[in-house]
């Protein structure tokens, strides 16, 4: 094997030019992928952290129709104090599970004494909440993000800070009616000004989940959302499923399921971006296929070509024909194996630049998100595996060729 | 028991339109340690012929027995195996791998072919290197040395595998006269050094005459069986 490994080597090295400009187009397909995947994971991961780090979650459970109405936030379609209990006590064995947050959604006329407007918001507890969404607190643009809240004040998104000329400190009034119609108001500090994200909840307001419910005169301990947060992002699916089977097996008096559970992928828009990223990858990985591809079959075509004659001679000598086939297919796994390699030391290369000069980029409203790209290891196997197996493939046919030339024909070659 | 026992050896080619005839019904032995020429016009089937004892190209019909073994009924590999193992061949344009050194090049039928082991392998091509007296072009490549040298070179590489017979279509189209009176020398050299056969085709009537047995053909015919001067010195 050493030997034949030697001979390919030297024919590679004779045709200088010609391995040199299909390594080259190897390497740039190699690095293409690799750079696309780990900036755009980069991207993806982050924007999927700020998701749900900071907002939704990775798993959130309602009570059954909840989400199909959220838009008017119903009240009336709370989990109950009973149904919250079994959720937590579903939630606090489960492993997986590194915090859960209930929440109270609800909408509420938002005065400064001189104006009013509509606002959203959120009620949380606090502890749990930095436990379950940790970076909501890197959202408070303005004002203290140590505790995230405390009784009595209130984040406001920066919108509505900005349109209603509020500052920290600031008294405000929330007037809200509670489910059964009427209306309740509550003065409100304002504690700090929350930047907007896009998606769902990324433009609300917080407030206490206590003063929430003195607001609306719950006097249940009742809640609208359990937001979830897991040990494991890539344990979403298994506790999905087993939270599906635990929780949303259960049925209310009329026979039908009594929750509703959802990952952050189908609470969030971005999910579709996710998954369009993820597209992009598999086209440009379809497009390194074919480059290598027909590359390799080109140079392997033509080495086949220009080398008829010395086919025919080590033919006649004696050589088998098993032979002849390995000694082309490793001029080909060989050329796959350069162009990996130096594809994957010049991508890592880059990224190890891209992280030392600070590659940012906006998206949307929120400007100068600094990317990290990173490649794992077992992407890099793969994108090289592809390679090497498509370079393999590629020289194939040729090989086939010369391992079946009749060396007489061959000797006669011109 | 012959080296190369031929009976009525006919070669047909079939075209899409017509068959042409290459060989017809030749009938010949040749026994160990010959130094046997095909001589003939061209077009008279000296290269078919040549190329049926090398195993390269089974007859239409008849009998061809090489060292002991009848040809006609060998599938792909095995007439692979049997060329590496029994024939050496020598080409009119050397066919030297040109990425290879002269000591690989000789080297080559012992890793690709019989798999020797590195020592072993070592010693016998310096061996040949010597006999054929080229030891000290050793690790040049085939585009630094002459054509004669590179005739030299091929001889190597023929007998490196201990065969016994060297087939050598043309061995001295390409040198010059004295070159080409140098490789017959050699050829003859190592016959008699290694008892190897040698069945060579030529059209040049000076080395034709250093055959020890010259067999002419005309349109794929045997017409004549001769001895050459060199009958005389073996």
């Amino acid at each position: 094997m050493l030997n034949i490994l030697k001979i390919a080597t030297r024919n590679l090295w004779r045709y200088k030019r010609r391995t040199l400009l299909t390594s080259i187009l190897i390497t740039l397909g190699v690095m293409s992928v690799l750079l696309f995947v780990s900036v755009s994971g980069s991207f993806k991961n982050m924007m999927v952290g700020q998701i749900t780090d900071s907002m939704l979650g990775h798993i959130q459970i309602h009570k059954k129709g909840y989400l199909s109405s959220l838009d008017s936030l119903p009240l009336d379609r709370n989990l109950s104090e009973k149904q919250m209990k079994k959720v937590r006590q579903v939630l606090e064995k489960d492993e997986n599970v590194e915090a859960f947050s209930p929440r109270i959604r609800l909408g509420a006329m938002f005065s400064n004494f001189a104006e009013t407007t509509n606002v959203r918001l959120v009620a949380v507890n606090p502890e749990l909440e930095m436990k379950t969404v940790p970076l909501l607190a890197n959202r408070i643009i303005k004002g203290k993000k140590d505790g995230l809240i405390g009784r009595g004040e209130i984040l406001i998104p920066e919108l509505v800070a900005r349109g209603m000329k509020v500052n920290i400190g600031d008294a405000i009034v929330l007037v809200a009616s509670n489910k059964d119609g009427s209306v309740n108001g509550q003065t409100f500090t304002v504690r700090g000004v929350l930047e907007g994200i896009v998606g769902p909840g990324g433009r609300d307001g917080v407030i206490h989940i206590q003063d929430a419910r003195e607001l609306l005169r719950i006097s249940s301990k009742e809640v609208g959302e359990v937001a979830i947060r897991l040990t494991k992002m890539n344990k979403l699916q298994n506790v999905y499923d087993s939270l599906q089977q635990q929780i949303g097996s259960i049925k209310n008096k009329k026979g039908k399921p009594a929750f509703e559970i959802h990952t952050w992928e189908k609470l969030s828009p971005f999910f579709n971006i996710a998954r369009m990223i993820d597209l992009m990858t598999l086209f440009i990985k379809v497009m390194l296929v074919a480059i290598v591809l027909v590359s390799i079959m080109n140079v392997m075509i033509m080495a086949v070509y220009e080398r008829i004659n010395e086919i025919g001679t080590i033919a006649a000598i004696g050589t088998k024909p098993g032979k002849i086939l390995s000694l082309f297919v490793t001029e080909g796994l060989l050329l796959g194996i350069l162009g990996s390699i130096t594809g994957i030391a010049l991508s890592l290369g880059a990224i190890a630049w891209m992280n030392a000069t600070g590659l940012s980029f906006d998206f949307g409203r929120q400007k100068g998100l600094l990317l990290a790209p990173s490649i794992g290891i077992s992407e890099i196997v793969m994108v090289a595996g592809i390679v090497i197996a498509i370079a393999v493939l590629g020289s194939l046919q040729p090989a086939i060729k010369a391992a079946r030339m009749d060396p007489i024909k061959a000797l006669r070659h011109v | 028991m012959y080296l190369v026992e031929s009976k009525k050896i006919t070669k047909i080619y079939q075209t899409e339109e017509v068959a042409i005839t290459a060989i017809e019904d030749v009938s010949f032995t040749i026994d160990k340690g010959s130094f046997v020429s095909f001589v003939g016009p061209s077009g008279s089937g000296k290269s078919t012929l040549l190329n049926m004892i090398g195993c390269l190209d089974p007859p239409s019909s008849g009998s061809l027995q090489v060292v002991g073994q009848d040809i006609g009924k060998m599938s792909r590999n095995q007439a692979a195996s049997f060329r590496g193992e029994n024939i050496g061949f020598v080409f009119q344009d050397f066919n030297l791998i040109p990425v290879l050194s002269v000591a690989e090049n000789v080297e080559y039928p012992l890793i690709m072919v019989q798999n020797w082991p590195a020592e072993k392998r070592k010693k016998r091509v310096a061996e040949m290197l010597e006999a054929v007296d080229i030891r000290d072009q050793a690790n040049k490549f085939p585009g630094q040395i002459s054509g004669g040298q590179k005739q030299r070179v091929a001889i190597a590489r023929a007998l490196v595998t201990n065969a016994p017979l060297v087939l050598a279509d043309e061995p001295t189209a390409n040198l010059d006269r004295k070159s080409a009176e140098r490789i017959v020398d050699l050829m003859k050299k190592m016959r008699d050094e290694f008892g190897t056969t040698f069945i060579f085709s030529t059209h040049d009537p000076r080395v034709v005459q250093r055959a020890e047995t010259i067999f002419t053909l005309e349109d794929g015919r045997l017409v004549s069986l001769e001895q050459g001067e060199g009958g005389n010195h073996a």
